[in-house]
This record gives structure tokens, C-alpha cells and sequence, in this order.
């Protein structure tokens, strides 16, 4: 019964990470955004809903193969989402910066407290 | 408990499908292909927990396989129009 409650909680912060990313995927303003929408559902929806999972089937091989799922989704998201940021910064696409601090750049207001 | 998830998981694939259609660029329709990849994946293992079948999962995990080397390969022609090792053409080296 405990356990039911613990998934219950795991898989119900999933859903909600899930939600929030994908709205974040169609709502913010360019790729290298949307890819940090798209990475929190990467990391937090799938262990939240992995762990959850987990929770329902026990010590079983299905626990080994919801961690190998986990385990290949940590190594596999955050290298792709690596190679798409060079593949789309080396094609050219400028990320939206609102205030552009590097000495020469245009375009960024002064900040106030800042020294860098 | 897995009906709302499979939910929320159909929500999340349809805004990724959306952006997809929308991307302005290839990398915005890249990046949601992929979303909705991981989330096909989390479909499939729910849905196995949802009918009482988790033998489901071992298909979860091929298409993690799956999605994870379409994704590079995808990059990686669009990036250099060709899929084998990166040569003196290639100004940026491999990805």
C-alpha cells in the first residue's frame, strides 16, 4: 500500500514534468530553449516515471530493465542533445540573448551590480 | 495512476508533434522528433504497466536503441549530406 502511494506521488511529478516540458517545446523562442524544454523531460520525466514504475513491479527483472531504460536514456539525452547544439551553432543559428554581456556586442543593455 | 499518465504522455507527444510541424528550422523539428521519440519509449513501457504486460518494456528499450542512433544519423547528414567519417571537406570536424 505504501509503495502504491510512493508511485502514485513518482509518477504524478512525471506527468506534471512532462506537461510543463511540452509546453516549453512549443512556447519558447528558439532551439537551444526549446532543447532545455525537451532535456527536462529527458532526465526528470522519464527517472520520475521510471521510478514510479519501478515501485509498481517490485524486485522483479522488470525493475532491471525499467534501470537498463534509465540508465541508456542518462547517456543517450544528454549527448544528443549536445551534438544538436554544435550541429545547429556551427549551421549558423545565433541563440536570443536579452542582454549580451561580451565587451563589444551590441545590442545589450547595461546592467546594474554587473562587473563582468 | 497509468491512465493519467498515458495522459499526459499523449498531451506531450501531440505539443511535440506541433512543433515539429511549426519548426522554423530543421533543428527545431529535430529536437521535437526527438522528444517524441523518449516519449514514445515512456508510451510503451506505461501502456505495458497499463494492460499488465511488461514484457512491453523490452520493445521500450529497442526503440531507445532506435531513437537515440536515428537522431545522430539524422544530424549528422543534414549537418555534413553524408553519413561517413568527416574529411577535409568537413570544416568543423565530426559532431
Amino acid at each position: 500500500m505504501a509503495a502504491d502511494i510512493v508511485s502514485w506521488i513518482f509518477i504524478l511529478l512525471g506527468c506534471f514534468f512532462l506537461v510543463v516540458g511540452g509546453i516549453g517545446v512549443l512556447r519558447l523562442p528558439d532551439v537551444y530553449t526549446r532543447m532545455h524544454a525537451a532535456g527536462i523531460t529527458d532526465t526528470m520525466a522519464t527517472g520520475l516515471l521510471v521510478v514510479g514504475m519501478a515501485f509498481q513491479a517490485g524486485f522483479t527483472l522488470v525493475t532491471v530493465k525499467l534501470l537498463l531504460i534509465v540508465l541508456f536514456t542518462f547517456f543517450a539525452s544528454p549527448t544528443a542533445s549536445h551534438a544538436l547544439a554544435q550541429a545547429a551553432l556551427s549551421a549558423g543559428i545565433k541563440p536570443q540573448l536579452a542582454d549580451d554581456r561580451r565587451p563589444g556586442a551590441k545590442g545589450g543593455a547595461p546592467s546594474e551590480g554587473e562587473d563582468r | 495512476m497509468f491512465v493519467a499518465a498515458t495522459l499526459a504522455l499523449l498531451v506531450t507527444m501531440a505539443m511535440a508533434l506541433t512543433r515539429a510541424f511549426l519548426g522554423p528550422t530543421v533543428y527545431d523539428r529535430i529536437v521535437a522528433v526527438n522528444m517524441f521519440g523518449t516519449k514514445a519509449l515512456l508510451l510503451i513501457a506505461v501502456l505495458g504497466f497499463l494492460t499488465e504486460r511488461p514484457e512491453f518494456l523490452d520493445i521500450a528499450l529497442v526503440y531507445a536503441l532506435i531513437n537515440f542512433v536515428g537522431v545522430i544519423a539524422i544530424m549528422k547528414f543534414f549537418r555534413y549530406s553524408h553519413l561517413g567519417m568527416p574529411h577535409a571537406k568537413d570544416d568543423l570536424g565530426d559532431l
